[in-house]
């Protein structure tokens, strides 16, 4: 802390006083700021990992599904069935502020007016096994979307709450203790100075006095 | 208005075009960065990408982190999940919180 020493001057006293009153109230901010994003985040993330696992199960068992899709019928009867697809899905993408991070938020609309309505082939060459197979991923699709907005925002909050701690950390323990030594050190140096000011004086009295009347004050000299 | 997409090898993919999904199938890591790129630059809003694939990605995908869109989000394959969606979750909270808070108190 001693390695970048101030000049001990009145001036730079009060201006480090100044940066040791914002240095204090930006920390007491930061940390508030930290402390909501990390509630905030806790929330999201207990979200994000049920939803996670949720998703997970849905979409290996629409995996098992159509794979028991396919081994029940051609695989050119297959792809010609899913060749075409009937659904769309269109998404808007909307910016949502938490305590200054933008984080996405995902809304969707699928092109026919029924989300379930999803087969866009006729029943009769098909077995039933896809039917089941792409209802069962048309069913998991909304957790699929929540997962990517909710995973998102973690991602994003994660990278905010580092920052923010750093910072926090920073001023906490370089910042404000750097500039509370150097305030020291200057007040020191000014007492330092006035005292020995005033011997100066007092000795500079002692001379004159002693050459006028070889008269001495108190102190005795050597 | 944007879209979403699904990457990752044909088998595990090719049922998501039926909700409406658009689906991408790559077979070499070169086809599927150049895929990931024109994807990620373009109109789509989410993109899930299977685990195995997210692998050989992590690059990429790690550049368009802080970003707001996309969301690149791991899925699990065909073959089986990997836990790397997990992983990544695991991680995040490692980044924000400094330690796994979450994990160790479910007891996995």
């Amino acid at each position: 802390m001693a390695s970048t020493r101030v000049n001990p001057t009145r001036m730079e006293l009060t201006r480090l006083k100044k940066k040791r009153i914002t240095a204090i109230r930006g920390h007491k901010l930061l940390k508030d700021k930290r402390d909501e994003l990390i509630r905030r985040y806790l929330d999201l993330v207990k979200e994000n990992m049920e939803l996670r696992r949720k998703v997970e199960a849905g979409i290996l068992a629409a995996n098992h599904n159509f794979v028991i899709a396919k081994a029940g019928m051609s695989e050119e009867t297959l792809n010609t069935a899913l060749m075409a697809p009937k659904q769309g899905v269109n998404l808007e993408v909307e910016k949502e502020n938490i305590m200054s991070v933008d984080i996405p938020s995902f809304k969707y609309k699928t092109r026919t007016a029924d989300a379930a309505d999803v087969w866009s082939y006729g029943f009769a060459f098909t077995s039933s096994d896809l039917d089941d197979a792409v209802a069962s991923l048309a069913d998991i699709l909304p957790d699929m979307v929540r997962l990517a907005e909710c995973e998102k925002s973690c991602q994003l909050l994660a990278s905010e709450i580092e920052k923010t701690r750093r910072r926090v950390n920073a001023l906490e323990h370089v910042i404000i203790p750097e500039t509370e030594a150097n305030i020291k050190y200057i007040v020191m140096k000014l007492d330092e100075n006035e005292r020995s000011t005033q011997i100066r004086l007092m000795k500079v009295k002692d001379m004159m006095l002693d050459k006028a009347h070889g008269y001495t004050d108190k102190i005795p000299t050597d | 208005m944007r879209k979403i997409a699904v990457m990752g090898d044909y088998d595990s993919i090719y049922g998501f075009q039926t909700v409406g999904l658009s689906v991408y199938p790559v077979s070499t890591a070169e086809d599927a960065k150049k895929t990931f790129h024109k994807l990620a630059s373009g109109a789509y809003g989410i993109i899930f990408v299977t685990e195995a694939l997210c692998e050989q990605l992590s690059d990429e995908i790690e550049k368009y982190r802080g970003e707001l869109t996309p969301a690149v989000i791991p899925i699990p394959g065909v073959s089986g999940n990997t836990g790397r969606g997990i992983e990544g979750v695991k991680k995040t909270v490692e980044q924000a919180v400094g330690s796994d808070i979450l994990f160790s108190e479910e007891g996995r």
